[in-house]
């Protein structure tokens, strides 16, 4: 059989290889070599060695937007996978409208990043205007709207997952631990947070992955003002490439950097994670 | 008091804090729509109030808005390019994965975690080389971008729909092939109606991916072909102040769509971000 299957290449997998390497494999291959290159299109190119590796460093922008990232990340992991548990053990209780509830609580999640941040920059700077500041005036009004608004989109999306995990637990599970007088913490620790081990390793890799690739929220929130100090590391890459010319060695540069950044906290988070779904 | 009335009590409790909850949800969303009818110097200052005779413009912000975005153009390519590129991947990759999972060599499988691979590198990492290789190929205009959603949504969709293919027993296809049915028709008429709950699901993902998705237009076909939220974005345009009114009314509008769309397929966009997440 594989080899008749074999025969039709061209029908089968051609097509999509071909627009995968289109659309990334080339590209990838082309965007790390290009980074030990001087270029400002892709043909024109000088070598350079490290220098643009280098020249990230020359001010601290990189840094700082990396920083910003990584504060964003652990906070915003944390409230989205608290929120969303939270909001599904409720919803897993037999309350009425449970459904209605669900929907209400995922709906966000369908609106996109850039309508979402001009959602969002309207209603804090109407917060905010008592005060008689604005989403801009300080950076920290800018990390926790961002804040706010990464739950409000992601809160119903991971919950209808630790919904989905929690309604597998075999019910004669919960029945025995009731039975053995199991209280409500004991319960939550020692049945339920043990059996939905695999919804907490993709919710807590979603989430992580989501805040570390952050874009188009960050631009339409903020866009990184003031001051490039609300800039996350997307944002910072694409503005090194685009924002003035001369730049885009440098810009390729921080792009290896970040891959191989969100790759390694990827693999790291799921390692981890799964080691504990088998202790479970 | 006995534990069953202790229970509704608590569950008339749990009801009503949902309903406040919900109804904190969805405000964001009244805040805009609500402002969408505000002349746009009001939006400002007094973004929490309902519009009254001197503050109500009517129609003006929408009429205004769609003019100057041209709104309706943009939502007829975010409807093409979204139909086409999900009727795309959803193709292209479950032949592609039956391909790969059927024919086991160390080419099938290098590829295999190539494409698993591409789903976690940022967009970023090969942002300007794509865009620069979609010019060189012309693949600048809306029918072209869609060989580069193909692309990027190769990874995603192989992955779940080889998930799928790898339970389903072999025995079938090679009956099938026994009886004299040649790879194409063994996969269309045998396997591919199998696929089709992982079919809907990741159609649904990637419905929301290509609909929302704002840097890939932008790079590519955003001078001259402006999605829906690219179109948004460039409400902001240069460096002057942002018309409120008529980015409130298009925000409404960008919405509008995304709500039906919810309101019609629900049961299957839970379901599917479930069967998405659990695979994944």
């Amino acid at each position: 059989m594989q080899k008749s299957i074999q025969k039709y290449f061209v029908l089968f997998a051609l097509p999509g290889l071909l627009c995968f390497a289109i659309a990334f494999l080339v590209p990838m291959v082309m965007g790390v070599v290009l980074s030990f290159f001087k270029f400002s299109t892709v043909t024109d190119g000088t070598f350079i060695a490290l220098e643009n590796y280098r020249r990230i460093f020359i001010n601290d922008d990189f840094t700082s937007a990396l920083w910003f990232t990584v504060q964003f990340t652990i906070v915003s992991v944390i409230t989205i996978n608290m929120g969303a548990f939270f909001l599904s053990l409720l919803l897993t209780r037999e309350v009425k409208g449970t459904n209605l509830f669900r929907t209400i609580f995922f709906m966000p999640n369908l609106i996109g990043g850039i309508v979402l941040g001009w959602i969002w920059q309207v209603i804090i700077n109407g917060v905010l205007l008592k005060s008689g500041v604005t989403i801009v005036s300080d950076p920290k009004y800018g990390f926790w709207g961002l804040i706010v608004l990464m739950n409000w989109q992601n809160i119903g999306y991971m919950m209808v997952i630790y919904i989905a995990g929690i309604q597998n637990i075999p019910h004669d599970l919960i029945e025995a631990a009731q039975i053995d007088g199991a209280g409500k913490l004991t319960m939550l620790k020692s049945v339920i947070l043990p059996s939905i081990m695999p919804a907490i390793t993709i919710c807590s890799f979603l989430t992580l992955t989501n805040g570390f690739k952050l874009f188009d929220q960050n631009l339409a929130l903020t866009a990184g003002d003031p001051g490039k100090q609300t800039e996350m590391l997307a944002l910072n890459i694409f503005n090194t490439f685009y924002g003035r010319s001369g730049f885009e060695g440098v810009g390729q540069a921080k792009a290896v950097l970040f891959t191989i950044l969100v790759a390694i906290i990827a693999l790291t988070q799921l390692r981890l994670t799964r080691s504990k779904e088998v202790e479970a | 008091m006995s534990i069953q009335s202790q229970n509704k009590r608590t569950n008339t409790v749990l009801v009503i804090f949902l309903s406040v909850l919900a109804i904190l949800f969805l405000s964001p969303i009244l805040v805009v729509l609500v402002n969408s009818f505000k002349s746009k110097l009001f939006i400002s200052n007094e973004p929490f109030s309902f519009p009254n005779p001197d503050t109500f413009a009517g129609s003006e912000n929408y009429v205004s808005g769609s003019q100057k975005i041209k709104f309706f153009n943009a939502f007829g390519y975010s409807l093409f390019i979204t139909v086409f590129a999900v009727i795309g991947i959803s193709l292209v990759t479950s032949m592609l994965a039956w391909y790969l999972t059927r024919v086991k060599s160390k080419f099938t499988s290098f590829a295999y975690y190539l494409l698993v691979f591409s789903m976690i590198v940022p967009f970023q990492m090969v942002m300007f080389t794509m865009s620069k290789t979609a010019n060189m190929l012309h693949l600048d205009n809306p029918v072209g971008i869609i060989v580069l959603y193909i692309g990027f949504g190769a990874g995603l969709g192989t992955f779940m729909f080889s998930g799928f293919i790898k339970s389903i027993p072999i025995s079938l296809e090679e009956a099938a092939m026994i009886d004299g049915a040649g790879p194409v028709k063994t996969f269309f008429l045998i396997v591919y109606p199998m696929l089709k709950s992982t079919a809907i699901t990741v159609a649904i993902l990637n419905t929301m991916w290509v609909w929302n998705d704002y840097l890939l237009p932008y790079l590519t076909i955003g001078t001259e072909y402006k999605t829906i939220p690219v179109a948004i974005q460039y409400l902001r345009g240069g460096y002057g102040a942002v018309d409120m009114g008529a980015m409130m009314a298009m925000l409404v509008l960008a919405m509008i769509p995304i709500i039906l769309f919810y309101i019609f397929a629900q049961k299957y966009i839970i379901r599917g971000v479930v069967a998405g997440a659990v695979k994944g």
